[in-house]
């Protein structure tokens, strides 16, 4: 962050006594904090490789035989395999479409003027204002009529438009220099090479993000794979996880290990892409 | 993220043609085909998938219809029946509580956070990447863990809490508790995504002002109130607003852990949709719920954008 410099050199200009033992007490806060945080995921691990866990036995902080059984009976006894591969698949289909529809449009509504324009992009906006929930019955019906219910494609359909996809790309090709259009259309490009070949190169950090984010909402989400996709060997991870639940109610080991094959993923993601989720969670708080 | 578009000025939004070239080409079949070209790969779904929807559940909330037979006109039958029904009052209630708990847990420990990490520390960015951890994760794999986490028996807090000597809750399967327990986890999950907003709110603040208030004589209370909160407020008004959307639209921790449960102490709005539409076959009074869900959401957010000019300021 690039305050760090500043933070940095006036903590080590006063490093008086009062001054250390205060900054002390704060990173055994933080850390203490931070910890704290952590433990929940901890938890969800250890009980996971602990035989047998359920309410009737004391917790132990580290399993006397520990085992990854129930990841075994997850994936043999349970279609877990099949329920994996379903999450990443929808996850992976929509993030695609969800890039090619947010920069096309994104395109649009900054470089490509005509009348009205100002209108049909608040309506776009507004679109993110509407509850999912609004939309839940008739979106039901709609897919029913089309004979889309409990199809890939019916959970996919409606994830295909995101308007804050289109948002954050029309933010990032406003800051595009103009200058580099006008070059290559003197050079007797069209619109669609300027779009491939000028403005998607130097959008890279916000497509990054939007590909975060557009996989991170599909692989999380809930009600509408709830409400469409029915038969078991459609379900995707959040459900069966639900499922799971209300079936082994006395085995936990076999819940949590659930909970770390659907964690997992988005932990390893995080890892790999902290730098342009937090900037897109950041740049959505400012202006 | 609605709240960013709604500080775009007219101005921002409609460029002006760069060229005669341009202007010209805006009227010819070409330009025309081309603007449907890149527009109309996200206008169709939006369309199909959101706005079509929208106006088809105004239109299903005054009809009776058990998502299987005919629908029947019935008029305001549904919205009477819904206001009339103490069960609506009860689960805006629910609703509420909800918010009043979890907001201000959420807001005072993402402020604290966001004031500590923004500090010289050492490994801050670590400390930064653990709290925001439960923000990536799932609804239901986070309700099912504090489940887990809360459970009365042999639980790991009420097992924790033993060991001072206190007796723990029932948690989830305690009517009392229960709405506590989901807002736990919801504030835990939730806490990071706040302190990075919060974190980007003060990083843009001017160090001058501090450096200013320092002249002045001002101690470190005095520049947190005088200075940082005020310079905080869009940062803030942004995360109240988010927060009060997404709370009033509660649902998947509710679903997983409690099911509204126990005896209907964590009845959500949402909750109360879902199982009318999915459970008693009643699409219409679920849809008539929705809007009336969705107009709390619409007037509870403009009487904060145009309160906003008493406590909020932009630099």
């Amino acid at each position: 962050m690039r305050d760090s410099l500043r933070t940095e050199s006036r903590s080590s200009r006063k490093a008086t006594p009062a001054a250390k033992s205060k900054s002390v007490v704060l990173h055994v806060a933080v850390i203490a904090g931070a910890l704290a945080m952590f433990f929940p995921f901890l938890w969800t691990f250890i009980t996971s490789i602990t035989p047998g866990a359920g309410f009737s036995i004391a917790p132990q902080l580290w399993p006397g035989s520990p085992s990854f059984e129930a990841y075994q009976t997850l994936f043999t006894e349970r279609p877990f395999a099949r329920v994996v591969a379903n999450s990443l698949g929808l996850a992976l289909v929509t993030t695609v479409v969800q890039l090619f529809t947010s920069a096309t449009a994104a395109y649009a509504f900054s470089r490509l003027p005509f009348r009205g324009r100002g209108v049909v992009f608040a309506i776009y906006l507004a679109t993110m204002m509407i509850p999912l929930q609004v939309l839940i019955v008739p979106l039901f019906a709609e897919l029913k009529a089309f004979g889309l219910l409990n199809t890939y494609l019916g959970a996919l359909l409606p994830t295909f438009a995101s308007a804050f996809g289109i948002f954050l790309l029309r933010q990032a090709i406003n800051q595009v220099p103009r200058e580099l259009d006008e070059a290559a259309t003197l050079d007797g490009a069209g619109h669609f090479r300027v779009f491939t070949q000028i403005v998607l190169p130097n959008i890279r950090p916000a497509l990054a993000t939007l590909t975060v984010f557009a996989f991170m909402s599909s692989w999380n989400a809930f009600l509408w794979p709830l409400v469409v996709l029915r038969s078991p060997e459609l379900q995707t991870l959040p459900i069966a996880l639900a499922g799971l639940q209300g079936q082994y109610t006395t085995a936990w080991d076999v819940v949590m290990a659930g909970s770390v094959v659907s964690i997992l993923p988005m932990l390893a993601l995080y890892i790999f892409a902290q730098k342009y989720i937090i900037q897109g969670v950041a740049s959505s708080g400012i202006k | 993220m609605a709240l960013s578009t709604v500080g775009i000025t007219p101005a921002e939004t409609i460029t002006t043609p760069q060229a005669g070239g341009v202007r010209r080409r805006r009227t010819s079949a070409g330009y025309v085909l081309t603007v449907c070209a890149f527009l109309l790969p996200s206008a169709i779904p939006l369309a199909l998938f959101v706005l079509g929807p929208m106006i088809a559940a105004a239109w299903i909330s005054f009809t009776e219809w058990n998502l299987i037979t005919p629908m029947e006109f019935i008029g305001w039958a549904n919205y009477q029946s819904l206001l009339a029904d103490e069960r609506t009052g009860e689960v805006f209630l629910h609703t509420l509580q909800y918010i009043a708990g979890y907001l201000p847990l959420v807001y005072i420990g993402g402020l604290a956070l966001a004031l500590a990490l923004n500090r010289a520390l050492k490994g801050r960015s670590l400390w930064r990447g653990i709290y925001f951890l439960p923000v990536v994760t799932s609804w239901i794999a986070v309700a099912i863990v504090w489940r887990w986490l809360l459970n009365p028996n042999n639980g790991v807090v009420n097992v924790a809490l033993g060991w001072f000597g206190i007796d723990g809750p029932g948690w989830w399967t305690d009517p009392d508790w229960a709405m506590v327990s989901i807002i736990l986890a919801s504030a835990w999950k939730d806490l990071g995504f706040v302190m990075v907003i919060l974190l980007a709110g003060l990083q843009s603040i001017n160090p001058d002002l501090y450096d200013a208030a320092k002249v002045d004589g001002a101690g470190p209370w005095s520049r947190l109130k005088n200075v940082t909160i005020p310079m905080l407020s869009p940062s803030t008004f942004f995360v109240v607003v988010i927060s009060l959307i997404n709370g009033f639209q509660v649902f998947d921790q509710v679903y997983a852990m409690t099911g509204g449960g126990p005896g209907g102490s964590t009845q959500v709005v949402v909750q109360q949709i879902y199982d009318l539409t999915f459970r008693y076959g009643a699409a219409g009074e679920a849809s008539a719920l929705s809007w009336l869900l969705f107009i709390v959401i619409l007037a509870v957010t403009v009487i904060q954008i145009i309160g906003q000019k008493k406590w909020v300021h932009y630099a």
